[in-house]
This record gives structure tokens, C-alpha cells and sequence, in this order.
């Protein structure tokens, strides 16, 4: 990078390019500077033959499943329909209409509506509002309102309207396996409770998973009240236990951080996943995106520093990032504890880490007291924290960029002990009934705790859950759970904020509420869930107008005043724990999968097809090493290890990632499930296997061993590269402020056309996309699939490049593999003004619209894929097989009724939310106004957390994008070709430390 | 070796080349044809119902308002079918017993919805909104014929794309000022082309045409 940390004088602007010298249509830069080389793969920075490596094309093979004969026939037969019946419409079909016979008020069969409701991510609640067309919910977008979201989704969120309606669902009560009904359930736990009385429910166990339900959480005290001797254990496989425990030692009491990134203009992070892995971490990355953003009013950005093992989204948009060994992060935390001043702190660097580097930092945190932040990760232990609490003290950052308030969950207990103390009674003979609340420690706990095993010596256990998973078969009953879409019920979010769960939908399935499980140990059986929830909160609240009060909750999405005050806290004047014995060899790395987090998303056909952030992969989990580690063991991207821990061995496939510390093996837990459903069930490997409580997170003592057998992997990197191209451009702060049009500098002119221009008048749809806050979380990905009723394909069509998402997350490196610089390009249809898809469709298919949109006409597509052949972009996707699921019933209920269902054979691209785009059209044009600008946001757009995608009319000069077009970071990709897109980008601007030198 | 085709082979393979072509160009002919007729439309064919309910008595005798029945037509794409209830409003005081409507009694008393076989239906792929079409001046006998006159419902045009496209070129031959759109007896006034331009410009009609405007 040397062209970005070291301006020459007479090239103050170097910017990003892809090896300009090789591309045909650049000179090299002026001045010598050498081109900023930006690669996607491993093997692309060693200079392998791409061809070679290259995934095949997208075309049917021999080993495909149509012949050549049946090819021609098909084709044929394609050809002789689609010029005579095209335009015609359809013959008269015997179709009919059933209308209502009382129709409720509002609902009309085309005519949307919003409800807002939370959707809870281990226990934390993000804001939502769901649409609903015709009494069924169809898409996810964030509350505006709610803090947690402030508009925005994850991709969890957007991804829960597939497991809603997802056919593997659990629809019945089974006792043993064999169907049962909720009444004979009541009537068994009735029986236990009655037997238990006597015995002050000795014998009673609930587990649940993280509990932020005041409802919930204050029928369970009820039942302890009743039930004395019964216990109350919480399990989550991804929890927080070294954050409670570290605010134990460090305050002596449970409290939970908050951080205010906003506040914030120097942040470090200590393994920690602060964008994206945190409750609360939507907020953060808006938070931290708005911060990021330049723009010429503000040549100003934040400054983040990761500190990291497993590279993850944070530390990919890092100004700098430090690979460390998850065990020598503490070495690292205690040195820059002692250089800024931790009393007491003492540390030593590990080998390898740079002293310069950690001064650098800690002058930084130094000269920022107050605006600067230090987080420590969740996967660290609690020295880690304790130490972050100080520094953040020290730098006099509490009660600014960070404050502490009161637990927002209800129980805070150590997960590990509670689980751990749960197995022990089991083993004792001590627990005759044991409820599972929405949680499956039998595929979770830590192998050591045996679950599975001794499950079964219960007498009278229960599971609530959406699926017949492993739990669940070792249970005396199941019952289904309704989905938080369908349920009354409430949650708090990461500020205390609390919103009423109300459903979308009466239960498909007849599932039942945590809440309605709880009233029958209760003594309350008949309870409805609606009944339960508005009662809690009927006692609750003192309000003269209680229904009042609870639309105005119901409506808004959250309850006033509930969010958590900052509280004082007081450091306990307890030294500064000393350092553990470190474990020496191999480290091995615990991390939920970036996609189908701790594998409770296994089914959820979207989630498995999104790519990881990191390497783009789909359909499986690998084993993470560095490129120095391969290189020493002689492993390339798919050979399968064995890996053998503390006596446990596991196979899985090698995924070889730049910026991994050496050493050191990143594992993902959340596949090798055996009881996920049609989908997830006996995909990838089990990580759980080797994981135990001694070390849930990180620990010495791997032994990894080559096999020799190779595993095929569906990835979607380096299947579009888009090659000695200016692709990124990228720069830094300090020349953005030098020069603020830096980045135009290399920008090809275009000599200009025999043409006229197209005098676009009307409405001029653009988008704008901002490298600097894009975070590369692909949320956009999914909420795209969402809305545009985008099919899942599979992992053997993603590994033949046929997967079909409309907009991509491209990602690029530049630098050392060791530790390289990260950047992420989202990439939808470029809607070029001139199309080049347009010029060779033989049948008009793909046009022009009057305001400028590339449009896509499915019915009039015969599938030559030439127009996917021209795209420059390759942001085409077509439908090699009967892709989209006519035939599972509850999948018909999933589709967006304002977006064609593609059939086989059918090219589709994205269309910027056409259908969006006219419904404002349509709503403007009866009200007799023009379209207010914000008003068409697209299905990407309203998912972002940072806010890095803006749509509008260019042509209207007070709009956002219209400014944003005008930018001096605005640059198209690929403008040399004169496509003239209107999808353009923002440059991205990092903001490193002149005093850090990055090779 | 004797010859394999005779001398007359050279004919019949002109013959049948060009008279195979010939025919196939024949029959596409045809094909077009009819995909435009009536016997493939379904213009003009009246439609059994499951209740005969008759416009011409409702819409037409009676004076009923559209809007009461198609409650949505100018707030959403659909128009709106009316339910059970809608039909009992009067069905409970008029013609209580006659057999005729004892599938409405029978829908309302055990909550089953009436299946009434579609009239006009357009294809999956056709994103047609009633509501824009109201606010923009077009009426309802436009589209769907005097419906007033029709004891039996029957589609009155082929909703095929041309249909459309032909109006959507020449909005001024059927513009109609906002307070005729439920005038099922509208006619174009002899200067239609002069009143229409006006309320094309007045309205702020779009004669531009994009494909994603119906499909997407």
C-alpha cells in the first residue's frame, strides 16, 4: 500500500486501481507510484493462473441432468411457443375469487400493512415492523423507532420470515416421538406439578435460553415462589459469561456496557466483534457508519484499531488490524493498560507484536481521553474485560463513550455453571422434570456435560421448540413453539428498551408461547398468550387509560420509558487479576458460524446460501488457518483435517484465510446438525464435538493432521472477478484532506458518443453506494432475497457459479496476506443508461424504461443469456433449473405478491425494487404530488445498518442522492466503458495512523 | 448401383419444402388469428355464476354506486369483491327467502366464501392498480363495457396487451373528465380529441410507456 502511507510529492493522490499497468486501457500513473494491487483470492495474489482456477462456467455440463437431446427439444419448443403466443395472454382458465365473507376493516387483498414487533436474537431484541399482505406476513424491515434498529435488519432478521414458514416446522405435540395433543400434555405436567407440591418442586427444572421477557421472566419467579425447591438454569452456546463475570470482579456487581460509538472518535476492540456481533450491534455499526461517512462538509472519520484473532467484520473495515492469537490478547490488553496508565497493570508484548505499533495505539487512545473506546470481545476471558473497564476509566471514557447500566436480562447467571450444575442434578438422580424452553443443549452443551446421554435419565422432560431437533427426540414430549411472527410476547433490547411481541398471524401450526408453557406449570392452562402478556402488563402499569396505553405500545413498537438509565459504577480497588497460564501449542478458536449463528439457523435455506463475510463461502463450515500455517503443512482450500483435542477428534474441510493469526485454527460451530430439517441436517461438521466447558472460547493442545482427502466448497468468491480493473478506489484521510478530489485523478475521460443523450426528464432513479461506511455485514443480501422472492439453489449449483442473488458483496484485499487491508463492494444491477444487455437480447426482454431503469421482462425472456454474457458486470443470474419452489405450500404463503416468481430459463437481475419504485409512483400520482424524496427505498437500502446505500431521484436537486451524485468521491465502476451506470460509489476512505507503518 | 430416387424426387422435394413451409407459415397465420378472436379471448361470453346476480338490475334499475360493492377500486390495485355481509346489508330485508340466493345465506351463516368464477383476469405476470386508473380519468365502462346493461357478466375486452398499450398511446380517446368515471354510460363527446388532449394535459397522463410499469 505504499502509494496510500507514503504519498510521493509528485503523486500526493495515489489511489486504488487493479495493477493499472496491465490493464489495456490505462497508462501508468504518473510519477512511478507504484498501482495499488487489489486481490480477492490467496491463489490470485500468488499469481496463479486464474483460468485454471477459475469455477466453471455457469453452463450445463455432461454431468448435468439434461441431454443433449432433450436440450434441442426443449429449446425447440421454447422458440415455437414464444413467438406466437407472446403478448397474447393467457386462454380463460377456469380461475375464481373468494371473497371474504365479513372482510375485516383495512385489509384488502393488494393493499399493505405494517405491524411493529421485536424479533429477538439470543435474547436481545431488534425493532422491527412487518408487512403484511392479505393477513399474511411477508417482509421484515427494521422500526424506524426502536433504538436497537433505528431502521435497520441483520440478516437474521431478514432471514425469520423463511424459518417462519418453513416446512420442516414441528406442527404437532409428540410425547415419545408418537403424536399427542396439547391437552394430554396439560394433563401430564399438571400431574408432575400436583406430585412435585408436596415436595416443594425438589424435582423441577427450567431451562431457557437468554431471558429479557418481563412477562416471561415474572412468571418464572412465580413458579419459583410456588415451587421453591425448583431451579431456573439458563443456556446460551454463545453467551456473555466473561462479561458478567468480569463486571463481578471489576464492579462487584452485574452491570452490562453500553457503548456510545457515536461519542466515540478513537476505538480498539480486544476481539471483539463490535459491528456485528453484539446485542446491540446494529445501532453500533449505524452509530459507527455515521462517523465513517466524508463528506465535504465533514472531512472528518473515527479511527478503529481490532486487536484480533478470527478476522470478522470489524476488523475488516479496522483502519489497522493486529492478528493475535486469542490466547495472547491479554499479553496485549496488559501492555496497553500499562502504557496509558492502568495502576497496578503490568505486560509484556508477545513475540511478534510490534512495540511501535501498541504505542502508537495507546498515544492515540491517550491524546483522544474521553472520545476514545476500548471493548473487549465476548470470547475473551474476563481479565480482558476487567482491564478494558480500566482503561476505559483511566481515559475518563465512562459515562461517554461508554455507560453501565443494569443487567437487561433477567437472570444473570454464568451459563457454563448454570448448565453444568443442571447436568450434576441430572447425574444425581435430583431432577424428575425438566422443561426446555426454545433451547437444544443436546446438539449445544459442552461435550464434557453430555447432554445427550443423560437426558434421558429424566423422568418427565419437555421441549418447546419450532423444530423436532435433537432435543426434542431425546424428550418424553414435545411441543411446537410459536414463531415470535405469530406470538404475543415481549423482549428488551440491548438499552432496556421494551417492545410488545404481537403476532402477525394466528399460529400456523397451533404453537404455543414460552409464556403458555409457564401458565400450565402455573396452574393457569387455558391462558391465551395474549391474555398472559397484556395481563403482566396490566398489573404493571398504573394507567387510568390502560388500552390507551397499549396501542400507543403496540403502535409505536416500543414501550416509553423503558430504556435502562446509566447507573454510577465503582471500580473495586482489587488489583488487576493476574495473568492465568497461558496454554501453550496450536490454538484452536471457537466462533459461532457468521451465517446460521450457534446452528439454530441451520434450516433456514437463505441463511446457508448467504456468503460468510470473510470468504464468501456457502453450505459449510471449514476449519480457518493462516497462509504461513498452510504453507508449512502443505494445505490449500479444501483438503480435510483432522483435528484432535483433548482426546476428540473432527474432520472438516481447510479454508486458508489471510489475516488469520499463524498458529492458530478459527473452527465454526453451528453445523453438523443431525436433527435440523430438510436443509441443515448432516451439512458441514460439528464443532460442539471437540468444545468443552473448560474452554468454550479458546485453547492450546490441537494436533492437526492432513487426510489427504479433499471436500468440495461452494464459494462464491473469485467466480466474478472482475480483473486488472480500477475496481475499488480507495484512499486516505490525510489525501482526501490534501485534495479532496484525489480520487478523480485517475478517472478515464470519455471522448463522448455519435449519439444524443437520452433527455431524461422525469424521475431519474440512482443509488448511491459508500465504500467507506460499508461494513460488508450482507444483510442487503438477504433482505434483496426477501423482497424479490429470490430462490435458494443449492450447494452444488453455487459451486457451478448459478447462485442467484441480485446484489453481491464483493470483497478485495490489498497487502500482505498475513494482514492484508480489507474493502467490500456491494454490487446490485448498475442500471447502465446504456445497457449493454439491452443491445443483444433477440427478443426485447430486457429494455429501457422512460425514467431510466434496466428493465427485466421475464414472461418475454426465452433464455438465450446473451444479455448475461454482455454484462461488463455480470450481475445477471439466470434460472438453469425450476429454481423457485411452485409445489411446498407454506413456501407459496413466503412470496412477495408484487414480485414474479421466475420460472426455468428465465433471466432476472435486480431492478432497483421496480415494484416499490411504481407503488410510490402510483400513491404520488392519485394524491396529485411528486414522489418526496426517501420515499422509494429500496428492500437493500432499509436493510442497512450504516446506512451506506441511498436511492432517489438524481434529477431532483434538493434529494440526497442528487448531492451524493455530485461528490467528490463519486466515481462509476467501470466508466471506461461508457455504460453510463446509475449505481455509482463513493471512494473508500480509511483514516490509519501516520505513525503506523503498513507494509 | 442403381439410382436410390427417382428423377420425379427432385419435385416432390421442392414441393414439399416449400409447401411445408408454406403450410406452417399457414397455420402460424391462423394461430394469430385466433389468439385474437373471441372463442380464445372470452369477449363477450357470459359467465355462469354460483348466485345470478345481475349488474343490470343492481348497477343499472337500482342505481347501486360501483364503489359500494368494489370498495377498493380507487384506494388500491384491486377492486375489491364484496363479501357476504356486504350482500346480506339488503339480503336480509329483500328477497329473504328466494332460492335463488340461498348460496349468499348459506356463505353467511357458515362463514364459507362464495366462489364466483373471474370474469376479467389478467395474467400473473401483469401488475395492473385500478386505483391509478380511476384518479387519472378513466372510467369503468372503458375496460369493462356497459356493465349496467348485463344481466349476466361477460368480458367486454380481450385485456390482451395491445388492448392497453393502444390506450396507453392514446389516453385522449378515452379520458373522461373524474366526474363520469362511474358513468357507465359515457360516450366520447364529438370533440373527445380536443376535451381529451385538455384532461390529458390537465391530469398530468403519462404517454410514456416502460415495460416494468405492468411487469416486474
Amino acid at each position: 500500500m505504499s502509494n496510500l502511507s507514503e504519498p510521493t510529492p509528485d503523486e500526493p493522490a495515489g489511489n486504488a486501481g487493479l495493477d493499472r499497468a496491465t490493464s489495456p486501457g490505462f497508462a501508468a500513473p504518473p510519477g512511478g507510484g507504484a498501482p495499488l494491487r487489489l486481490w480477492q483470492s490467496l491463489a490470485e495474489l500468488r499469481g496463479e493462473s486464474t483460468a485454471a482456477r477459475r469455477r466453471p462456467d455457469p453452463m450445463p455440463t455432461a454431468g448435468d441432468r439434461v441431454s443433449r437431446e432433450q436440450f434441442l427439444r426443449l429449446m425447440g419448443a421454447s422458440l415455437a411457443l414464444a413467438g406466437l403466443t407472446a403478448c397474447a395472454g393467457e386462454p380463460k382458465g377456469p380461475t375464481q375469487i373468494a371473497p371474504y365473507v365479513t372482510r375485516p376493516e383495512g385489509i384488502s387483498s393488494s393493499v399493505s400493512l405494517y405491524y411493529a414487533t421485536a424479533l429477538t436474537r439470543r435474547g436481545y431484541a431488534n425493532g422491527v415492523l412487518v408487512r403484511q399482505v392479505a393477513g399474511r406476513p411477508i417482509k421484515v424491515e427494521g422500526n424506524p423507532q426502536h433504538p436497537a434498529s433505528l431502521g435497520a435488519t441483520d440478516r437474521f432478521g431478514q432471514a425469520a420470515m423463511l424459518t417462519f414458514y418453513d416446512p420442516d416446522r414441528s406442527r404437532a405435540v409428540l410425547n415419545r416421538g408418537q403424536p399427542s395433543t396439547w391437552e394430554a400434555m396439560v394433563a401430564a405436567l399438571t400431574a408432575v406439578a400436583r406430585a412435585q407440591r408436596s415436595k416443594r418442586g425438589e424435582g423441577m427444572r427450567v431451562l431457557t435460553e437468554t431471558v429479557t421477557s418481563p412477562s416471561l421472566a415474572s412468571q418464572l419467579q412465580a413458579f419459583l415462589q410456588q415451587f421453591p425447591g425448583a431451579r431456573w438454569h439458563v443456556w446460551e452456546p454463545v453467551n456473555r459469561d466473561n462479561v458478567r463475570d468480569a463486571a463481578r470482579q471489576a464492579f462487584g456487581e452485574v452491570v452490562d456496557p453500553r457503548y456510545q460509538l457515536d461519542q466515540a472518535e478513537v476505538i480498539l476492540t480486544l476481539d471483539a466483534d463490535l459491528l456485528n456481533d453484539l446485542p446491540g450491534s446494529l445501532r453500533y455499526a449505524r452509530e459507527f457508519g455515521q462517523k465513517r461517512a466524508v463528506t465535504e462538509n465533514r472531512a472528518q472519520q473515527n479511527r478503529l484499531y481490532a486487536i484480533e484473532s478470527a478476522p470478522t467484520i470489524t476488523g475488516l473495515v479496522a483502519d489497522h488490524r493486529l492478528p493475535v492469537r486469542s490466547m495472547d490478547v491479554e499479553s496485549v490488553a496488559r501492555a496497553i493498560a500499562a502504557a496509558v496508565g492502568v495502576a497496578g497493570a503490568t505486560g509484556t508484548l508477545p513475540g511478534g507484536v510490534a512495540a511501535d505499533w501498541i504505542a502508537a495505539v495507546v498515544k492515540d487512545l491517550d491524546s483522544h481521553r474521553g472520545t476514545s473506546l476500548v471493548v473487549a470481545g465476548d470470547s475473551q476471558p474476563p481479565a480482558v474485560h476487567v482491564l478494558a473497564h480500566r482503561i476505559n476509566e483511566v481515559l475518563g471514557n465512562v459515562g461517554r463513550t461508554v455507560v453501565y447500566t443494569e443487567p437487561v436480562e433477567f437472570n444473570p447467571v454464568s451459563r457454563l455453571s448454570s448448565l453444568a450444575e443442571l447436568a450434576r442434578d441430572i447425574n444425581a438422580g435430583k431432577v424428575d422434570f425438566l422443561l426446555v424452553l426454545d433451547s437444544n443443549p443436546v446438539y449445544t452443551a459442552p461435550v464434557d456435560l453430555d447432554f445427550a446421554g443423560i437426558l434421558p435419565k429424566v423422568a418427565e422432560s419437555v421441549h418447546l421448540g419450532l423444530f423436532v431437533d435433537e432435543t426434542a427426540k431425546l424428550s418424553t414430549w414435545h411441543v411446537p413453539l410459536a414463531h415470535e411472527l405469530e406470538s404475543w410476547g415481549d423482549a428488551r433490547s440491548f438499552d432496556g428498551t421494551t417492545t410488545i411481541i404481537q403476532p402477525l398471524i394466528e399460529p400456523l401450526y397451533g404453537g404455543k408461547t414460552p409464556q403458555q408453557m409457564l401458565a400450565v406449570l402455573n396452574g393457569q392452562p387455558a391462558a391465551t398468550a395474549h391474555a398472559l402478556v397484556r395481563g403482566y402488563w396490566q398489573q404493571q402499569i398504573k394507567t387510568a387509560d390502560f388500552e390507551r396505553w397499549w396501542q400507543l405500545s403496540l403502535n409505536d413498537g416500543t414501550v416509553a420509558n423503558t430504556t435502562l438509565p446509566p447507573r454510577p459504577v465503582s471500580l473495586q480497588s482489587t488489583p488487576a487479576p493476574a495473568a492465568v497460564a497461558r496454554p501453550s501449542g496450536t490454538e484452536i478458536i471457537f466462533r459461532p458460524d457468521p451465517t446460521i449463528d450457534d446452528g439454530r439457523f441451520a434450516n433456514n435455506g437463505w441463511l446457508q446460501e448467504l456468503p460468510k463475510p470473510l470468504t464468501t463461502l456457502t453450505w459449510d463450515n471449514v476449519v480457518e488457518v493462516s497462509p504461513a500455517m498452510a504453507g508449512r503443512l502443505g494445505l490449500s482450500n479444501g483438503d480435510v483435517v483432522e483435528l484432535r483435542y483433548r482426546g476428540k477428534t473432527v474432520r472438516g474441510p481447510i479454508w486458508v484465510l489471510a489475516g488469520q493469526p499463524d498458529e492458530s485454527v478459527t473452527v465454526y460451530l453451528g453445523y453438523g446438525r443431525t436433527q435440523a430439517g430438510r436443509v441443515g441436517t448432516g451439512i458441514g461438521y460439528n464443532a460442539y464435538a471437540l468444545r468443552t466447558s473448560a474452554a468454550p472460547w479458546f485453547d492450546g493442545g490441537l494436533e492437526l493432521r492432513k487426510t489427504g482427502d479433499t471436500y468440495t466448497l461452494a464459494v462464491i468468491q473469485g467466480t466474478q472477478r472482475m480483473e486488472g480493473r480500477e475496481i475499488v478506489r480507495a484512499g486516505t484521510l490525510g489525501e482526501y484532506q490534501q485534495n479532496p478530489r484525489f480520487i478523480q485523478q485517475h478517472v478515464t475521460k470519455l471522448v463522448g458518443t455519435l449519439y444524443p443523450p437520452f433527455p431524461y426528464t422525469g424521475n431519474r432513479w440512482s443509488m448511491s453506494i459508500n465504500l467507506s461506511s460499508c461494513i460488508g455485514c450482507n444483510a442487503c443480501i438477504v433482505a434483496c432475497q426477501a423482497e424479490n422472492n429470490i430462490p435458494v439453489v443449492g450447494k452444488d449449483q453455487v459451486a457451478r457459479g448459478r447462485h442467484m442473488h441480485w446484489l453481491r458483496v464483493d470483497r478485495y484485499y490489498h497487502g500482505q496476506p498475513a494482514n492484508p487491508t480489507s474493502y467490500t463492494m456491494p454490487v446490485p444491477c448498475m442500471q447502465c443508461e446504456n445497457a449493454p444487455c439491452e443491445l443483444v437480447c433477440p427478443v426485447d426482454a430486457t429494455t429501457h424504461s422512460s425514467d431510466g431503469l434496466n428493465d427485466m421482462v421475464y414472461n418475454r425472456c426465452v433464455g438465450t443469456r446473451y444479455c448475461s454474457n454482455n454484462c461488463p458486470y455480470k450481475v445477471r443470474r439466470f434460472n438453469f433449473y425450476q429454481y423457485a419452489d411452485y409445489t411446498t405450500p407454506s413456501l407459496q404463503l413466503l412470496y412477495n405478491p408484487d414480485v414474479t416468481v421466475r420460472e426455468r430459463g428465465v433471466m432476472e437481475k435486480c431492478t432497483y425494487c421496480v415494484q416499490r419504485i411504481r407503488h410510490a409512483e402510483i400513491r404520488a400520482e392519485v394524491e396529485g404530488r411528486p414522489i418526496r424524496d426517501g420515499e422509494v427505498v429500496t428492500a437493500c437500502q432499509a436493510a442497512c445498518p450504516t446506512k451506506a446505500i441511498v436511492f432517489g431521484n438524481s434529477n431532483d436537486p434538493n434529494s440526497q442522492i442528487a448531492k451524493l451524485k455530485t461528490d467528490v468521491l463519486n466515481y462509476d465502476l467501470l466508466a471506461e466503458l461508457n455504460t453510463r451506470p446509475r449505481t455509482s460509489y463513493l471512494a473508500a476512505i480509511r483514516n490509519p495512523n501516520p505513525e503506523i507503518k503498513v507494509e | 448401383m442403381a439410382q436410390v430416387f427417382p428423377r420425379r424426387a427432385n419435385v416432390v422435394a421442392r414441393v414439399g419444402l416449400s409447401g411445408g413451409i408454406g403450410v406452417v407459415l399457414i397455420l402460424s397465420a391462423l394461430y394469430w388469428v385466433y389468439l385474437r378472436t373471441p372463442a380464445f379471448t372470452g369477449v363477450g361470453a357470459p359467465v355462469a355464476q354460483p348466485v345470478p346476480f345481475s349488474h343490470q338490475i343492481h348497477a343499472g334499475e337500482l342505481g347501486i354506486d360501483c364503489r359500494y360493492c368494489h370498495t377498493t377500486v380507487e384506494t388500491s390495485a384491486f377492486a375489491g369483491m364484496p363479501d357476504t355481509k356486504t350482500c346480506m346489508n339488503c339480503h336480509s330485508i329483500v328477497l329473504t327467502r328466494d332460492p335463488r340466493l340461498a348460496p349468499v345465506r348459506e356463505s353467511f351463516r357458515t362463514g364459507k366464501a362464495i366462489h364466483w368464477n373471474t370474469v376479467n383476469n389478467l395474467p400473473d405476470y401483469v401488475y395492473f392498480d385500478h386505483s391509478i386508473h380511476i384518479a387519472k380519468g378513466i372510467g369503468c365502462s372503458s375496460c369493462h363495457g356497459a356493465v349496467d346493461q348485463e344481466p349476466v357478466m361477460t368480458k367486454a375486452a380481450s385485456l390482451q396487451m395491445g388492448f392497453c398499450i393502444n390506450c396507453h398511446m392514446h389516453p385522449e380517446q378515452q379520458v373522461r373528465p373524474r366526474d363520469q368515471i362511474f358513468n357507465m354510460s359515457w360516450q366520447p363527446p364529438a370533440n373527445q380529441a380536443v376535451v381529451g388532449a385538455e384532461l390529458v394535459k390537465e391530469y398530468n397522463i403519462q404517454t410514456k410507456i416502460s415495460c416494468s410499469d405492468c411487469h416486474r
